[in-house]
């Protein structure tokens, strides 16, 4: 077989990605075990829901007392993104039956990006692939460790566990502020969710926020 | 079932949905200008609030604790361009020492 050198390109990228991801998931294992999850529900939510902003919505949410609906309006509507990204992978992909169920769970920010950096199908398909399995099993097996560290732990505070969480939120936002429009739109969900947060039950303050998105979003 | 299994379940639930929709339907359902623009907002604001709530409340009540300080240099971190897992780690440093010394 001879050595491609393109391919071996793709894959250094999406192991590397899949690394980098992948460790992100000890402060997600950390942050459900943190806001009162078992270690069980913390590493099921890395299975079966699989999106790094949802699943730390999921365990805020819960964590600050909201109710159950709160959180999984919130998860569902961070979601929705990955509904676009399949749109975009689907022409590329090709696949059916069972074959679509497994790339539909892996279609997530990390998998679509390395997907798209590259130019043609067949590497397009294997970036999809590979970064998407890579995250997969690190995103969970850090998951775990993360959460099995936390539960040893005690109280979160004495680790600065309750600044992590939090922080690593404001890494999940960072890359997506690029504009003026887009610090604005942040600030003022900010001081929402503050003035919200007295006088409303939890979750109340974060889910209401979309509606500055539409109102911003059809302002133009 | 207790809350958190609800909310467990049904988040996954709607999650993979959420990514199967994307592969099965026809684009221009998903694809108009004024949705997407909408769209590329929702986790902005909703990551927002919850790094606001996070930092901030207590319950229902607001505080100023060494949650604050954390996300703050967290927040340095982002603009001197360190990654992710440095990012956390200092911002767990920062609040872990102002809550064992102070």
């Amino acid at each position: 077989m001879s050595v491609n050198p393109k391919k071996k390109q793709v894959d250094r990228t999406a192991l590397s990605v899949a690394l980098t991801v992948g460790l992100y998931g000890a402060a997600f294992g950390a942050a459900g075990v943190t806001a009162g999850f078992s270690i069980l529900q913390t590493c099921l939510l890395s299975i079966l829901l699989f999106s790094g902003a949802s699943q730390f919505a999921v365990v805020g949410i819960m964590g600050a007392g909201g109710a159950a609906i709160s959180a999984i309006a919130t998860a569902t509507l961070l979601g929705f993104r990955n509904a676009l990204y399949g749109l975009q992978m689907a022409p590329i992909l090709k696949v059916k039956g069972i074959r679509r169920v497994l790339a539909a769970q892996i279609t997530i920010d990390e998998s679509t990006a390395v997907a798209t950096l590259q130019d043609n199908d067949e590497d397009r398909k294997r970036g999809f692939y590979l970064t998407g399995v890579g995250v997969y099993i690190f995103w969970n097996l850090f998951t775990f460790l993360g959460a099995l560290g936390a539960s040893a732990i005690g109280n979160p505070s004495v680790w600065g566990l309750d600044a992590a969480v939090p922080a690593a939120f404001l890494g999940l936002i960072w890359p997506r502020l690029k504009n003026k429009l887009q610090f604005i739109v942040s600030a003022i969900a900010i001081a929402w969710a503050l003035l919200l947060t007295p006088i409303t039950p939890a979750g109340i303050p974060i889910i209401t926020t979309v509606l500055l998105a539409i109102v911003f979003g059809v302002k133009k | 079932m207790s809350a958190i299994w609800i909310a467990v379940l049904g988040a996954s639930l709607t999650a993979f949905l959420n990514k199967y929709i994307g592969h099965s339907v026809p684009e221009k359902w998903l694809n108009r200008p004024t949705f997407m623009r909408i769209n590329a907002l929702v986790p902005i604001v909703l990551l927002s609030a919850l790094v606001a709530v996070q930092t901030f409340a207590n319950k229902k009540e607001l505080v100023l604790d060494q949650r604050a300080a954390g996300v703050f240099v967290a927040l340095l971190a982002l603009k001197f361009k360190a990654p992710f897992p440095v990012v956390v780690v200092l911002a767990a440093i920062t609040s872990a020492s102002i809550y064992n010394w102070f």
